[in-house]
């Protein structure tokens, strides 16, 4: 009986949804590119950062790692566009390669960061009580030590490596956002249908799932946008300071680094064009985020 | 008012026990595998066990924990392994320069933030407007350690000139001591002014359309007046609040900032203790840095109270 009525409601369903999911996402598209140019162009950069990531190994002339003892220091040139690192190693390819570390783990971690604020915010706003009590003291104990620190600490117990980075920025992004997602489910939480479906008989699961999910997944899209950018700050910070991802991988951050500093005396370009790519990535990221924060929910608007 | 200062006072103890606990945890994740890499870096003790013994890790947990946090009680934080000096005598030693730079960077961003803010708000869809919108866009998007690394390399790559690398403590001489805190609490300060620039920007436009604005106009008060006595107090609630989101940013700077300028500050004890492996530095440092921030917001909650009466009889 209850499968039966479940296929029916299926089967309902399922064009409805679809086709309103479908006209909603154009209509966001729409009307960012007639309404928020900067956004459109944030989501240019973003397309172009994208494609030169996937497409790397086709569009960088030298490889990343290509050291060339007779080509170090070498000013831009027709060769070199970007000019070449203490190690002759082209600058342009390595940016290009770095896109593919950046994007790696900012997305990764992005993604991992998004389903845990998601899990310990919407359980959190669910069930109340004790949990969310536990829950929300040790959110704040983990906010009162600043990001920089606490990422640096975990990162040096644990070695740096691609993995671990992407799992610890992720873990902090979850647990500083899960504050966000808590707060929209709590109001969703208040609704009569919450109410209905409990009344209902619709397990703690099914309600989290289908009826509190889907009312918080504007929020959770602009949480996940706006942090994006953050994290590729962020990332380029570790790298920086030489707990990111290790070489011979090129980040950004790392191309900016403290041991390379003394190499900038001698070659400006390496300490130029490295953080030009960063600010366009971070640049795209932010407008394309706050762009879509502006159309899915203007209420949010002024946070940042 | 003393009802709501005291109930914030108070929730910070539970707060900071609670840190206290996490940052002991992080600290013995992985406690095995990290003594072998003291051991083999930095030949902190002669054996394994000589140096499990000196960490205190021969013990079982809860009374290592115990023994940690009565020892943080009497103001006792351990001994560096690297200089085997007592933690809170370098600590009192780099505090200062840390909460002079933390405070001259909060001090510049909020004057460059506020004032670029306000300004923007006045003359709105003017040249003046557009300009601030781009210049706080840029700011957000240029991470401050790529600043610092232009401010550092460039002119002394072009004009022959870097900032001064001896650091001289504010109480010996005030004047050459600033010179050397201004560079790097002015790169670090213009990168945070880019949120508190827009929040004030969005603040002051909404404040402008309220009665009492248009009231204070219809006096015929001057602009001036409207603007400066008016409506920034109101402005100001939103930025009081970005700028104690910041707050850990600001902190978690310090490691960066110090590192690039060379100041001998808490930031750069943290990320010096971090490359020697020197665990209870990193362990103590973490502890008083949150410590710091959460006084800090808690001085941001206050200054909340003075500016909105509304909270403060609530």
């Amino acid at each position: 009986m209850i499968s039966r009525a479940k296929a029916v409601e299926g089967r309902l369903a399922r064009p409805t949804t679809g086709t309103r999911t479908r006209s909603q996402l154009l209509e966001i598209w729409v009307r960012l590119i007639r309404e928020k140019p900067l956004g459109l162009l944030g989501a240019f950069i973003v397309l172009t950062l994208l494609g030169v990531a996937i497409f790397a190994d086709a569009i960088a002339p030298y490889g990343y790692a290509q050291t060339s003892l007779t080509q170090r220091f070498r000013a831009s040139s027709a060769e070199h566009w970007l000019g070449t690192d203490q190690l002759g190693r082209d600058l342009l390819s390595r940016i290009i390669y770095g896109t593919r570390v950046s994007l790696t783990v900012s997305l990764g971690a992005t993604a991992l960061g998004t389903l845990l604020g998601t899990l310990i915010g919407v359980t959190s706003a669910f069930f109340g009580g004790r949990y969310d009590l536990g829950v929300q003291r040790f959110v704040d104990a983990w906010e009162a030590i600043p990001n920089l620190l606490l990422l640096l600490t975990i990162i040096s117990l644990l070695g740096p490596g691609l993995f671990n980075v992407l799992a610890v920025l992720g873990l902090s992004f979850g647990i500083q956002n899960s504050r966000i997602i808590r707060g929209a489910a709590l109001s969703v939480k208040e609704n009569a249908y919450i109410e209905a479906a409990q009344a209902f008989g619709g397990s703690n699961l099914r309600i989290m799932l289908s009826h509190m999910l889907p009312n918080v997944a504007a929020i959770i899209i602009v949480v996940a946008t706006i942090g994006l950018g953050n994290l590729i700050l962020v990332e380029a910070a570790l790298s920086f300071l030489g707990f990111g991802v290790p070489p011979p991988h090129p980040t950004w951050g790392g191309m900016l680094s403290l041991q390379g500093l003394s190499y900038m005396y001698q070659a400006p370009w390496l300490a130029i064009w490295p953080g030009v790519a960063l600010s366009a990535a971070v640049f795209g990221f932010n407008m394309f985020g706050d762009a879509l924060r502006d159309l899915l929910d203007p209420r949010l608007r002024g946070g940042q | 008012m003393r009802e709501y200062l005291l109930k914030r006072v108070l929730l910070i103890v539970p707060t900071l026990c609670l840190v206290t606990l996490l940052v002991f945890l992080l600290m013995h994740m992985r406690s095995g595998d990290v003594v072998i890499q003291m051991l083999e870096g930095y030949a902190y003790a002669d054996t394994v066990e000589a140096l499990r013994r000196e960490l205190g890790l021969d013990k079982p947990l809860h009374e290592q924990y115990l023994a940690w946090m009565s020892g943080v009680l009497q103001g006792d934080l351990g001994r560096s392994l690297w200089t085997k000096e007592p933690i809170l005598v370098e600590f009192a030693r780099r505090f200062p320069v840390t909460l002079e730079l933390t405070l001259l960077t909060i001090i510049i961003s909020v004057a460059f933030g506020v004032g670029v803010g306000v300004l923007s708000a006045v003359r709105q869809e003017t040249w003046i407007d557009y300009l601030g919108r781009v210049v706080a866009i840029l700011a957000l998007a240029m991470p401050y350690f790529w600043l610092a690394i232009l401010v550092v390399v460039l002119p002394a790559i072009y004009w022959r000139w870097t900032p001064l690398w001896t650091y001289v403590p504010l109480s010996t001489d005030a004047m050459e001591n600033l010179k050397i805190m201004i560079f790097p609490a002015v790169v670090f300060g213009a990168s945070r002014a880019g949120p508190i620039m827009r929040i004030t920007r969005s603040a002051m436009l909404e404040v402008q359309r309220q009665d009492y604005i248009r009231t204070a106009w219809a006096k015929g008060l001057s602009e001036r007046n409207v603007i400066l006595r008016h409506a920034i107090k109101n402005a100001l609630i939103p930025v009081v609040s970005i700028i104690g989101l910041q707050i850990h940013f600001y902190l978690g700077g310090t490691v960066i900032i110090e590192s690039i300028f060379r100041l001998p500050g808490m930031g750069s004890f943290f990320f010096e203790a971090l490359i020697r492996r020197d665990f209870p530095v990193v362990q103590s440092v973490n502890l008083i840095v949150a410590t710091f921030t959460l006084l800090l917001n808690l001085m941001v909650d206050f200054s909340y109270a003075y500016l909105d009466p509304r909270i403060r009889y609530r």
